[in-house]
């Protein structure tokens, strides 16, 4: 497409880079049809090719942010899937960051939306906070309904529909510090802990560190690390995103420095998408550019590492497993094939639920600020899901895990837990 | 690109604005009005987006009612309306004009029914193309027109330009696949044309709705044939050391008599945008590849493929691939269906669409080269070569006002060389905005006044996408 900035605004590297990106948008409308919100609403303006073009009216005129902007962007479950059907290639992923970024500089959001993001950023990423919150909410319970009645309350009865009735113990088999591999040691990975996870399911990352020593592989839960970002980066906060990923940074160059590193594995699909384009996000800061780089590279999917170990073919276990790709899985790291491969030789039959390609609405807090359209893709996922009768629901990502258990019977777990009990590890408590 | 006018906006409109906002707003559910001006900019263009005009307001109808009480109302106050599917056209059938109320069907996109029986499907006009092959595939059917645009398009869009596709040489065009629809004329008035058998009683007023490109009415609801699918479907590569060997080629497979299901044509730069985003294996060593879809059982497959190998031996084949997987299957045509997108990845473009006898593709396929050497431009050639529907992709800078104009001149030498070489300007992407200057180089002034008259029966103010098709001058007087 025809792009109109001045030299002047060119200077500006991140208009730079969002000009490449909508000069590479032949404006086909191939996107409009594997967008979750298009297909919802019907509406151009909430597809991707619509809010390509909003952007892009927005940067070249230099404008602040308005409502009709923000809106569309806001109701936007950055889910990529336009990224996975694109054939020119138009990385939307930047530019909508970028949008996000400009908006928070220049839009002042109304009273309530802005009480309830802050409220969000200030408590999920620390998992100290995040539980104390979950624990409010069990007393908070009662007023879902109400709360729903009034518009601007909406996302506090979303939040407290999404708390668990109860929270698991911490896990101490996941905490900080070395667990070693179990016989000769065949590789060294670092684990992201993750903020919300933790809090949620430690049966996950307890799992992963069972299985990769059990196959030999050491692995370290170093201290320091922070939540990854990608919840503020979501939101447009991008220095308090990038401060995270500094952190994070540091954390695991100084664990390659101790005894080298093989992966920087994660549990969460979400996570993974945002640390492997630390890289990106740090790409202007000259003494971090290069370190986040090598960070980004190391970022493995469990899947993906696992993937890397050749595990043997398993007897089949007369069990059907639903596989929900997550977003951040199929479209943000295009890792599509290697779960699926992984719960088969684990001897589980494997089925593909239609419309794979759609979010389930969790999208990371989408599900608490936009609790309608959130519901509604649920609905649809679920119903995606059950057509094909599974006994079980496997996923790689932790809110696709929260958002699909409500509305669902069937139990769903992580990718990694049902690998672990398929060699040697211990049966998953749900489906005992 | 400024070289095509649009007609001057009526101020009688223009000065209303508010009031029809107002009025159309009580007409329509919450939600289904766009107005707000910063909102109506992503409605400025369609696919072929070097032309770009903001709508007054933009409609988004749920039900056929609501399409019918906004064009009485429009009719009643002389507003011109811009229909819109999914907004994919190639030659700016969608871009909408600075007094017109776009009516898009993007929310009618629901599959009313499915009837095996009569193997027919009844959906609304905003359903993708290729949703109606999803919801029927389970069961072995499909509706066989596949647009390369397949994903996105609408069934409503496909009805307005008589679209075609790759499947399209064996089983027809839209026309040869739509059995009926339900039809908002602009006074409000809905009417049903055809039903579910091949032909019905009467004119064919289906016929001639079909490729309509909006300036009859707007189709709310089709029915469409089902095609059950063959047992066995394979595409085989075919590579070539020149054009127009393969050009040659093609016109002698189907002067043979052999009607393979599809045969298309990508030359080399193609092949390398092709390959680039879909890695589907193409021969990167030939000139010009020719896909040739066979289907049917095995020994079907295999006889026909014989005698197109033999056809193919007699003009020099370089490369015979046959895909061994229905992966693999499926990449070549990914990879040709998403040629004109991933061409988006190395420049911008603008898709030609002239079609040709097939005995004159080679001498077509060599003039449009040297048309576009002429301006000192490249081009790029993917199209439907056993219908003759040919689809150059011009490519230029878009930031480069002069390198626009030359390739909107480039292209038009092209569809004029189409047309004198006994072709037409448009396959199956429609006359739009983009071809209609060139209407009277294909028409003599009598035919075209009887083009007019058949359209101004239905819209007798030319109110419907008054922009297009029909050059501006000359028209009748409303």
């Amino acid at each position: 497409m025809q792009t109109n900035f001045t030299a002047e605004q060119l200077a500006d590297p991140h208009v730079a880079t969002s000009e490449k990106i909508l000069r590479k948008c032949v404006h086909c409308g191939f996107c409009t049809a594997t967008c979750p919100t298009y297909v919802t609403l019907g509406n151009e303006l909430d597809s991707p090719r619509g809010r390509i073009y909003l952007i892009k009216d927005m940067l070249e005129n230099g404008r602040p942010a308005d409502a009709e902007v923000v809106t569309h962007i806001d109701r936007c479950l950055s889910c990529l899937s336009c990224t996975t059907t694109c054939p020119s290639g138009v990385d939307y992923m930047h530019l909508v960051d970028h949008a996000r970024m400009h908006i928070e500089a220049t839009y002042r959001r109304p009273f309530w939306n802005r009480l309830t993001r802050n409220i969000l950023a200030a408590v999920l990423p620390y998992p100290g906070r995040f539980r104390l919150a979950l624990k409010a909410a069990a007393l908070g319970r009662p007023f879902a309904g109400v709360l729903k009645r009034f518009k601007p309350l909406e996302p506090f009865g979303a939040m407290l529909d999404l708390a668990p009735r109860s929270l698991p113990k911490a896990s101490g088999d996941a905490g900080p510090g070395t667990h070693p591999a179990a016989g000769p040691r065949r590789g060294r990975v670092a684990i992201l802990s993750g903020c919300a996870q933790p809090v949620l399911k430690p049966e996950i990352n307890a799992a992963t560190i069972r299985l990769l020593t059990r196959l030999g592989v050491e692995v370290v839960a170093p201290t320091g690390e922070v939540c990854c970002g990608s919840l503020v980066h979501h939101m447009g906060r991008e220095e308090q995103a990038l401060e995270a990923a500094r952190r994070n940074v540091d954390v695991w160059l100084g664990e390659i420095e101790k005894g080298g590193l093989d992966a920087i594995i994660i549990t969460a699909s979400g996570c993974g998408t945002t640390i492997k384009d630390y890289g990106f996000m740090l790409r202007l800061d000259p003494a971090y550019a290069d370190k986040a780089a090598r960070v980004s590279a190391l970022a493995k999917d469990i899947t993906e590492y696992l993937t890397t170990l050749d595990l043997p073919q398993q007897e089949a276990r007369g069990l059907t497993v639903a596989y929900h790709s997550a977003c951040s899985m199929q479209h943000g790291q295009k890792i599509t094939m290697a779960p699926k491969v992984l719960l088969k030789k684990a001897g589980f039959a494997v089925r593909d639920p239609a419309e794979g390609h759609l979010c389930c609405g969790s999208a990371g807090t989408y599900n608490i600020l936009q609790p309608e359209i959130s519901g509604k893709l649920k609905a649809r996922k679920v119903r995606n899901i059950e057509a094909t009768k599974p006994d079980i629901i496997a996923t790689g990502n932790i809110g696709c895990i929260t958002q699909i258990a409500t509305g669902t019977a069937i139990p769903i777990l992580h990718t990694v837990e049902l690998i672990d009990w398929a060699y040697g590890g211990t049966k998953p408590a749900v489906l005992s | 690109m400024d070289q095509i006018g649009f007609l001057e906006p009526r101020p009688a409109v223009l000065s209303r604005r508010r009031e029809i906002v107002a009025d159309l707003l009580d007409l329509l559910p919450e939600g289904c009005l766009v107005h707000e001006p910063r909102e109506l900019v992503p409605f400025e263009t369609d696919a072929f987006v070097s032309y770009r005009r903001l709508p007054l307001a933009v409609a988004l109808p749920e039900t056929t009612a609501q399409v019918a009480a906004v064009l009485k109302y429009c009719h009643r106050y002389g507003v011109p309306v811009v229909p819109r599917g999914a907004g994919t056209s190639l030659s700016g059938g969608a871009i909408p004009q600075e007094d017109a109320v776009v009516v898009g069907l993007s929310k009618m996109a629901r599959i009313l029914e499915v009837d095996f029986a009569n193997r027919t499907a009844t959906v609304q006009a905003g359903v993708t193309n290729l949703a109606i092959s999803d919801a029927v595939s389970a069961d072995g059917y499909f509706y066989a027109p596949d647009p390369s645009s397949q994903l996105a398009c609408t069934i409503g869009g496909n009805i307005g330009m008589n679209s075609g596709g790759a499947h399209c040489l064996k089983y027809g065009v839209t026309t040869n696949n739509l059995l009926g629809v339900k039809l908002v004329l602009i006074d409000g008035t809905i009417v049903e044309l055809g039903g579910k058998a091949l032909d019905a009683g009467g004119l064919d007023l289906l016929g001639v709705v079909c490729g309509g490109e909006g300036q009859l009415g707007i189709v709310t609801e089709a029915t469409v044939r089902l095609i059950a699918r063959p047992e066995g479907a394979r595409p085989v590569l075919f590579g070539f050391d020149t054009s127009e060997a393969a050009g040659a080629c093609v016109a002698d497979v189907i002067g043979s008599g052999i009607i393979p299901v599809a045969i298309e044509f990508m030359d080399k730069p193609a092949i390398e945008i092709c390959e680039a985003f879909a890695k589907a294996g193409y021969p990167m060593d030939v000139e010009a590849l020719l896909i040739v879809e066979v289907e049917g059982s095995e020994a079907e497959m295999e006889a026909m493929l014989a005698g197109i190998i033999e056809i193919a031996r007699r003009h020099g084949v370089k490369v015979v691939k046959e895909s061994q997987s229905a992966t693999e299957a499926a990449l070549i045509w990914k990879g040709r269906k998403s040629a004109f997108g991933a061409t988006g990845r190395i420049a911008d473009y603008i898709c030609m669409d002239g079609t040709v006898p097939l005995g004159q593709l080679p001498f077509v396929l060599r003039g449009t080269a040297e048309i576009v050497e002429k301006y000192g431009l490249r081009v790029a050639n993917v199209f439907h070569a056993g219908d003759g529907n040919m689809h150059p992709l011009i490519l230029f800078n878009a930031n480069d006002p002069e390198d626009a104009a030359r390739a909107e001149a480039a292209g038009n030498d092209i569809l004029r060389l189409c047309v004198d070489a006994g072709g037409c300007l448009t396959g199956e992407h429609g006359v739009g905005i983009e071809k209609r200057d060139l209407m009277r180089h294909q028409y003599a002034d009598v035919d075209l006044a009887q083009q007019m008259a058949v359209r101004a029966a239905f819209d007798p103010q030319w109110l419907l996408n008054p922009s297009k098709v029909f050059p501006l001058e000359g028209r009748p007087a409303a």
